[in-house]
């Protein structure tokens, strides 16, 4: 499978744009890179650990995408205070005007005949990690069964769901691994309050996989709240979704603002920013110093074959031709390194992690993915880094006065 | 010729390679210091005087929660205690919410604020105006910079935690030693627009009467509140920031990987270039060798050649660094703060040196153990 060379025809001087030009076969490219193992191998590596190190932090941004963007449910409306972006804003929502919005046309109501209307609470409480790597904030919702009912997602894996009126929550299944005394029976403070676990449940990959849910009705007798920070409603079908959101929203006696739920979630993915300013910082320094190595190990590649090179030419192989196939070498050389920064990284897909929510100060839990985007961007990534080590010394090479590099 | 012009003539013979060499070894150091430079201002720096004898106080389980703002007088009763400001967050945006938009935004008590914060500079005329405006406020130097405030500006934030908007005047402008991005306002205007704030603060700043007495004071605090409904957590100013760092993630396990994969790649590439030179030499030491030179010598010749090279990228490095930081720091946000100091550069030195070292040792041992019948006779 020879690769064609045509394409950097333009790049070849006029004389040779006419001449036919031959390819010169990969294998002895692979051959070249076979024979100088040490170099080759060392190099790839240092690709590699590039390669590795941006497929680290874009499979970060990945799962923290995931965690938000999965989140919420297109049938539901988050409804907060006008003004307020998020659940943990001071002022909320008044008990009263619960009544208004369950009688809003097209919300959905259960088999019992209950409109799905959920009024919740969100504390934020410090919880110790179970790594002993200190206390971070952990997001504690407050609701009711008929709130747990509204999302379908949410499967409980073990132990049973809090009952209302008890002190009692139940924990996501990564609260569970990441922190300490969150198993089945332990109990936590809240407020003045001993709140037991009695159960843990999957968020499958969404944002309630950060988070610890408890009975509202016990939350508002401890603490006095008066408001609820959020409401959540449920419409019937998508297109009354839009309507009741607006509805929500215009409505005069609310002073309300309604959003869809997965709207919601997806604009807290801005979390991820100190992650990606540092993560495209790092990536581009490292990109920079690997290229340079890449470009010495592909001069030294072709000033070893100053000879062969121009034996070649003398066969009839043209200039194009050879640019392209040390190109190519260098290209099979980054790719080397990609493959083994991919194969590094690979132990750690769906590695579990943390950082804190931009908007409630508080731990997100989510898992390094390993997205196909994920990894064809490292290669994107190792074969630009290829092209900028390799184009130098391969039009180097392809320039070499003949009869000097014979002679030499 | 001295030895020392030996080495160096011999490290730039081939000057592509070497300057290929330094370059990747000094972006790679770039990103060690900056990294260095991350773990020292949030690990190692202990911050101003000032900044040692201050507490914060705040509500235990969560900076979320407030404290009722009648601890405030039962704080300064405390021994130990001299000055007690409250503090709001406000968390409101500034035109939008863009990232490069953001600053903090405190309610605070203008007769006190400054006298727990001693080392911010600011005209005493303004502190008196400020004083006298319920709606004023006073910026710090690089925020008014950043924005071409000045003073008599009108400032509008909007109330993202709190359903009121704030309509500021400024009435003055402070410097601190280590910018704080960070506008002061008067709490009052606060409390009269949205009555439940009213009562209500976040955290205190405490402002204790020597560092020997942080700790004993600290507890005092929290014990006082113990058993309250409202029980508080006390810690110094530094602890406090550390918890925010923390909150990011591993950011210790983070560095660290990151490091260490920069680390073995400078050693790879110093490596590669080392071996690839030191090949080409094989008949020069055989050579070296007829002239007397002994093993030794000629191993030193070629460790000495790559420490140097390392070393050069160390320094092409650091200085790179040393500019980055700079410039980062007068954008303000994540970098605040933060400069390469001279240990940081002496450590990274340190390194790109051993590096040097250690990827030249095993090829130029093995150069200099060739027989000298072999390595003339040996083709390059």
């Amino acid at each position: 499978m020879p690769p064609k060379s045509t394409s950097l025809t333009a790049c070849a001087t006029s004389d040779d744009a006419e001449k036919e030009h031959m390819a010169i076969p990969l294998s002895y490219n692979v051959r070249n890179l076979r024979l100088r193992k040490g170099l080759t191998v060392m190099t790839a590596l240092g690709i590699a650990l590039t390669v590795a190190t941006a497929i680290f932090i874009m499979a970060l941004l990945a799962g923290l995408d995931r965690a938000f963007g999965t989140t919420g449910d297109p049938l539901n409306i988050l409804v907060l205070r006008k003004g307020s972006t998020s659940e943990l804003s001071a002022g909320g929502v008044a008990r009263d005007d619960m009544q208004t919005m369950k009688d809003l046309p097209g919300v959905a109501r259960n088999s019992q005949g209950e409109p799905l209307v959920s009024g919740e609470d969100i504390l934020v409480i410090v919880l110790p990690r179970r790594d002993g790597t200190g206390e971070v904030n952990v997001t504690t919702r407050f609701l009711t069964p008929l709130g747990i009912e509204m999302r379908p997602k949410i499967k409980l894996i073990a132990g049973r769901w809090f009952t209302p009126g008890q002190h009692e929550v139940v924990v996501s299944k990564s609260i569970n691994a990441r922190f300490s005394k969150t198993n089945i029976g332990d109990s936590m403070q809240i407020g003045t309050g001993q709140w037991t676990v009695v159960g843990i449940f999957d968020g499958s990959g969404t944002a309630h996989d950060s988070e610890i849910w408890g009975d509202i009705n016990q939350l508002t007798v401890d603490f006095e709240r008066t408001q609820y920070s959020s409401v959540l409603m449920r419409a019937t079908d998508p297109v009354s979704a839009e309507a009741l959101k607006n509805r929500v929203t215009d409505d005069q006696r609310l002073k309300l603002a309604g959003m869809l739920e997965p709207d919601y979630y997806s604009s807290q993915t801005k979390s991820g920013q100190p992650i990606k300013f540092v993560g495209l910082i790092v990536a581009i320094i490292m990109a920079i110093g690997s290229s340079f190595a890449a470009m010495n190990t592909m001069y030294a590649a072709v000033a070893y074959r100053g000879r062969e090179i121009a034996t070649l030419r003398v066969i009839g192989f043209t200039k194009p031709s050879i640019l392209t196939s040390f190109v190519i070498e260098s290209l099979l050389l980054s790719l080397l390194g990609a493959l083994v920064g991919i194969l590094l990284m690979l132990p750690f897909n769906g590695m579990a992690t943390g950082t804190s929510n931009a908007v409630t100060f508080s731990e997100v839990v989510f898992r390094l993915q390993m997205t196909p985007v994920v990894v064809s961007l490292a290669i994107a990534f190792a074969i630009l880094m290829g092209l900028i080590g390799g184009l130098a010394p391969a039009w180097h090479a392809a320039r070499q006065d003949i009869l000097g590099a014979l002679r030499g | 010729m001295t030895l020392t012009r030996f080495v160096t003539k011999n490290a730039f013979r081939n000057k592509r390679r070497s300057l290929l060499t330094v370059l990747s070894i000094g972006f790679s150091l770039l990103l060690l210091t900056l990294m260095m430079t991350i773990w020292r201002s949030f690990y190692i720096d202990k911050g101003t005087t000032q900044s040692a004898q201050r507490l914060l106080v705040r509500h235990k389980v969560s900076l979320v929660f407030n404290l009722p703002a009648s601890y405030r007088e039962k704080i300064r009763s405390i021994p130990g205690v001299t000055q007690v400001v409250n503090q709001q967050w406000f968390g409101g945006q500034y035109k939008d919410d863009k990232p490069e938009n953001f600053f903090a935004q405190f309610g605070t008590d203008p007769q006190e604020l400054l006298k727990v914060y001693p080392e911010f500079q600011i005209p005493a005329e303004q502190v008196e105006a400020w004083q006298h405006d319920r709606a004023g406020a006073i910026v710090d130097a690089e925020l008014a910079r950043k924005f071409g405030w000045k003073i008599g500006d009108r400032l509008n934030i909007k109330g993202v935690i709190f359903p009121l908007n704030l309509e500021l005047t400024i009435r003055g402008i402070f410097t601190a030693p280590t910018t704080t991005q960070t506008i002061y306002f008067n709490k009052t205007y606060l409390d009269e627009g949205y009555a439940e704030a009213k009562g209500n603060e976040g955290v205190f700043a405490v402002l204790v009467d020597s560092p020997q007495d942080v700790a004993r004071v600290a507890s005092a605090i929290d014990e006082q509140f113990r058993n309250a409904p409202k029980p508080t957590k006390t810690e110094t100013e530094r602890a406090f920031q550390l918890d925010f760092v923390q909150m990011l993630g591993n950011v210790k396990a983070f560095i660290l990987s990151i490091c260490s994969a920069v680390v073995f790649a400078i050693l790879l590439v110093s490596a590669n270039t080392m071996a690839m030179s030191i090949r080409e030499r094989t008949r020069e030491v055989a050579l070296l060798k007829t002239l007397g030179f002994t093993r030794n010598s000629i191993l030193g010749l070629f460790v000495g050649e790559a420490v140097s090279l390392a070393l050069v990228g160390g320094i092409v490095g650091t200085l790179i660094a040393y500019v980055v930081v700079f410039g980062m720091q007068k954008q303000g946000g994540f970098m605040t703060g933060m400069a390469v100091t001279l240990p940081t550069v002496i450590v990274a030195l340190l390194v790109s040196a051993l590096v040097g070292f250690l990827s030249a040792f095993i090829p130029s041992y093995h150069a200099s153990q060739v027989n000298i019948v072999d390595g003339l006779r040996h083709i390059g």
